[in-house]
């Protein structure tokens, strides 16, 4: 069955490679031969791998997804109202339907000189050095059978990149849109950001689609932020609630900058987000938060590492999940302190509340510690609402069901808070309101 | 206003309390004392409908309505208020969210307008006064790494916004300096009014030295053994609560 889900896709490659492919670069033909042929040898993951046991992928695996439609009907306008935030004249919008840059859907007349947003496939026709430099540098195309088919398939997604010393007020948006199909589809968008030494800026992705649509999304994107520079992250899950969604996110730092990333995830059947930030510099700091809330039979994994390379960083990561009816989450929160990372200094915190019987989250911790003189804290809490919790809010004149719904937001809130952006936070906050008033 | 008879009550088919009466009435501020153990916390558990105890016998009503009838909420629209031996921490949610949530809550049951975020900023400004706070306090996630007494006050805050015609301090001066003791005296004394009545749920006589009761009772295996004036309290600090036992036991 694996195998010949494997060949539908090696055969989906040939004929890539064949048609528009074959007017890339060299180098760009060797990473996506290098990429189907890691997918080809691994497959797909199966539960007896250590780092996929709580995630089975057998549902992706076994549906025939094909490509998706090179026009997709986007339908109306208003609905990208609710993915993007801020004034449309001055906002930084690059709209990506069905893993493929969108000019009519962007907003990209306001970017200040030398700033560059757009689509993966146009960078590479015209910076394509600068592409080369950086692309596939640090998503671990070996670690993961996801990544290395994402690679197989790079053609287009988005392209940041920022030169040194530019203060970038606008946060960029990045939008990923599935719109509806005949047939389940497949998008591998793979997204590049770059920011030059000493700039600051902050990125938002969003992955949408269709309610009621079956496709599956297989991201990659990659983060280099430069010595000194500031990246304030987010990334917004809305996949409609019977997609599939594969994600791997790796931030590469040098010394002294600072990266953070605030993850949300409400939607799709199965989703797996590969968080990886690699602290490569003195000096560095890297936040990962993450909020998951889900209902139904949903499933979520954050499979998260950092990786302390280099002494004095200081990482914090808070994941909160939120879980009714069937629905699952799992968390693995891995830090490795390489060999002479002294002065680390990493805390980690997982809480999960399971609003029903039947939820469940499974929490793995993985410390790696090769240094002495460090600091690293982890704790994880799961389990249903405290009895004293509702007692004591009850006793304030809250009904029951206030009072749950109170606690809930609370778990929310915690991660809500980090959101520097307030248009971005309202929006969050209305969506979060709203699942909790639908039960969850 | 409060009228509680022959009250028992068990938690896991243990009976703590064996038969309480006791009567507040409006204006009054009541003391109850007794060592370790002999129902204090209980009682003011079972009058806020805490859902761990069963009263088997008696009953509890405030105002003429059958308390032990209500939820908890319902007891605390009427104008019951408990600040807690041990307040819990509900994270990410601020005091000032919180605080709003409570009182918007009763002011409907009530039946009046609901606070807007900059009315009720004005309000909680008068309040924090009475407990000597700083707006920072508003801020925080409710009693997430609030010291002990800090995690007090903040009861007599709350206490202080939702404006309870009855309230019952659950041992709020245990484990609190003597500046904190005070503080609380104070604020209970600030809300004293002829329509108001507390009852104070206490080990220690410490905090009666800054507040006047109107009647002491001692509390001591399930009952009311004795009540009186200010001056018991005093009996009970010199001699501690031995003599009762033996009093007791005398029948």
């Amino acid at each position: 069955m694996t195998t010949k889900a494997v060949d539908r896709y090696v055969a989906a490659y040939q004929r890539f490679a064949a048609n528009g492919a074959s007017g890339a670069p060299t180098w760009l033909q060797e990473l996506r031969a290098a990429g189907i042929a890691r997918f080809r040898e691994v497959g797909f993951p199966t539960v007896k791998d250590e780092r996929w046991r709580f995630t089975n992928v057998d549902r992706i695996a076994q549906t025939e997804f094909g490509a998706p439609p090179a026009d997709g009907e986007t339908g109306d306008v208003p609905l990208f109202e609710d993915l993007v935030f801020g004034d449309p004249k001055t906002r930084i919008v690059a709209t990506f339907v069905n893993g493929r840059f969108a000019a009519d859907l962007s907003s990209l007349s306001g970017l200040p000189e030398g700033v560059l947003v757009g689509g993966l496939a146009g960078a590479l026709a015209e910076h394509g050095d600068l592409v080369r430099s950086y692309l596939s540098r640090h998503a671990d195309t070996a670690g993961n059978p996801f990544t290395a088919l994402n690679a197989a398939f790079i053609q287009d997604g988005a392209f940041v990149y920022v030169p040194t010393d530019v203060d970038l007020a606008q946060p960029v948006q990045l939008v990923f849109v599935t719109t509806a199909a005949d047939a389940p589809s497949v998008s591998h968008p793979r997204n590049l950001v770059i920011v030059g030494r000493g700039s600051r800026m902050s990125l938002v992705e969003t992955y949408f689609g269709i309610a009621g649509s079956i496709y599956w999304t297989n991201a990659v994107t990659e983060v280099v932020v430069g010595e000194n520079a500031v990246v304030d992250a987010y990334r917004v899950q809305r996949e409609s609630e019977l997609a599939f969604h594969t994600a791997t996110s790796v931030s590469y730092q040098e010394r002294n900058s600072v990266f953070s990333v605030n993850v949300f995830a409400f939607g799709s059947a199965l989703s797996r987000h590969d968080l990886t930030a690699v602290l490569d510099g003195e000096g560095a700091e890297a936040t990962l938060n993450g909020l998951t809330l889900l209902a139904g039979r949903q499933h979520v994994d954050h499979h998260t590492t950092i990786d302390h390379a280099k002494p004095h960083c200081n990482s914090w990561e808070m994941f909160n999940g939120i879980f009714d009816e069937r629905a699952r989450g799992v968390f693995t929160g891995r830090i490795i302190v390489r060999p002479g990372a002294q002065k680390t200094d990493s805390k980690q915190t997982n809480n999960n509340l399971l609003l029903s019987k039947d939820a469940r989250a499974d929490s793995q911790p993985q410390l790696e510690i090769y240094a002495d003189d460090v600091r690293c804290t982890h704790g994880a809490t799961l389990g249903p609402i405290d009895p004293k919790q509702m007692f004591y809010i009850r006793s304030r004149g809250l009904t029951e069901q206030q009072a749950r719904s109170l606690l809930t937001y609370g778990f929310g809130v915690e991660i809500l808070n980090a959101v520097a952006i307030d248009e971005l936070r309202d929006r969050l906050d209305g969506i979060i309101h709203g699942r909790l008033e639908n039960g969850a | 206003m409060l009228q509680i008879t022959n009250l028992h009550a068990s938690v896991e088919g243990t009976e703590i309390l064996r038969g309480v009466d006791l009567s507040v009435n409006a204006g009054e501020v009541h003391a109850i004392m007794g060592p370790n153990g002999s129902g204090k916390s209980t009682l003011a558990l079972v009058i806020a409908g805490h859902p761990s105890f069963t009263v088997t016998q008696g009953s509890v009503t405030f105002e003429g309505v059958d308390l032990l009838e209500l939820l908890p909420e319902e007891r605390a629209r009427m104008g019951v208020f408990m600040a807690f031996q041990y307040p819990v921490e509900i994270r990410g949610i601020t005091n000032a969210y919180f605080l709003r949530a409570a009182v918007n809550t009763l002011r409907k049951a009530r039946g009046l307008e609901e606070y807007d975020t900059i009315d009720f900023l004005d309000v909680l400004e008068e309040k924090l006064k009475v407990i000597g706070w700083s707006e920072s306090f508003l801020s925080r996630p409710v009693n997430e790494g609030f010291s002990g007494g800090e995690k007090k006050r903040n009861e007599i805050l709350q206490m202080a916004v939702l404006e309870p015609k009855l309230a019952v301090l659950d041992e709020t001066d245990s484990g609190l300096d003597i500046d904190a003791v005070r503080l609380v005296a104070e604020a209970v004394n600030s809300l004293r009014s002829p329509e108001r009545a507390t009852v104070i749920v206490t080990h220690y006589q410490r905090i009666l030295n800054y507040l006047t009761p109107d009647y002491v009772h001692v509390l001591y295996d399930g009952r009311i053994v004795k009540s009186g004036g200010k001056e018991l309290a005093l009996e009970l600090e010199e001699k501690g609560y031995d003599w009762l036992r033996e009093e007791v036991v005398a029948g």
